[in-house]
């Protein structure tokens, strides 16, 4: 129950975050992509306060052989740069300089009430499905 | 090239929290904070690995909810694409982080926080794409 309680403290922290530094607004976040002309720096500067902290929060963390309360760390195994990488990379791209929109601040602004975010929503949630359908039929 | 609209004050406090809530997921639950896999990763799941992933989406939500009621003045939200531009670019951005397992939260911050050499290529990639896009669709189209 106690990981339930902080996984929801944690979505919230983060959804603060995303709204604070208004990365829930799709237009703040073209204004940083659109290099040619007028541009807004503020999404690298997003980044770095969270890169700085979560540096120096992962390493904090280590030093316990395990989580406070679950038994192990668990993160991705995979090493390889492969094509998966590349190609998942660019359609990501694709659409996040289309719309504006990555998953984090597409849930946080599906409570902001705009049908659109909502359709976009299904969309990904429909990608997301379909791929691990595909993975898992070649798995299996 | 301009500056505008910057605001880097609340952009370094909101990237702060952002990297607190991250540490908060790994040093308590030992999960990596990345949405795409938290979200994507819930389909199928059972039991507690379901709950913690839905309490995580639901507090991402309260924040929007919160917000919304109780600081309307703090919400910008302007979108310039109709429902058929929110399809497509919704289910470009779940293939897409399917594929590559990560988005701006898992890899942009996350791994890059950890000097993993595949989100700091997937980032670079899906920074470069964004960038590319966003110059084609607004000043060529």
């Amino acid at each position: 129950m106690r990981r339930v309680l902080a996984a929801f403290i944690g979505g919230g922290l983060f959804g603060a975050g995303l709204i604070i530094s208004q990365m829930s607004n799709p237009a703040k976040v073209i204004g940083f992509l659109d290099l040619s002309g007028q541009w807004d720096p503020s999404l690298a500067f997003v980044m770095a306060g969270a890169v700085a902290v979560f540096a120096l929060g992962y390493r904090f963390a280590l030093r316990r052989s395990s989580p406070l309360f679950d038994k192990n760390f668990v993160m991705s195994e995979k090493v390889n740069v492969d094509k998966t990488l590349i190609s998942g990379s660019l359609l990501f791209g694709l659409g996040w300089g289309l719309a504006g929109l990555c998953p984090g601040p597409a849930i946080v602004s599906s409570s902001f009430g705009d049908s659109r975010v909502w359709m976009f929503m299904a969309a990904m949630l429909a990608g997301m499905g379909l791929i691990r359908l595909i993975q898992h039929r070649n798995n299996g | 090239m301009t500056i505008v609209n910057f605001t880097p004050v609340s952009a370094l406090i909101g990237g702060a929290l952002i990297g607190l809530a991250a540490t908060a997921m790994w040093w308590l639950l030992g999960r990596i904070a990345g949405v795409s896999g938290i979200l994507g990763n819930a389909i199928g799941a059972r039991g507690i690995d379901l709950m913690w992933r839905v309490a995580f989406i639901a507090g991402l939500l309260s924040a929007g909810a919160i917000a919304t009621i109780a600081f309307p003045e703090s919400v910008h939200f302007t979108m310039d694409v109709g429902y058929a531009g929110a399809v497509i670019a919704g289910l470009l951005v779940g293939i897409g982080t399917s594929l590559s397992g990560g988005c701006t939260s898992g890899h942009g911050v996350c791994g890059v926080s950890r000097l993993s050499a595949r989100s700091l290529i997937a980032t670079g990639t899906f920074m470069a794409s964004g960038f590319l896009t966003v110059y084609v669709a607004r000043h060529l189209l």
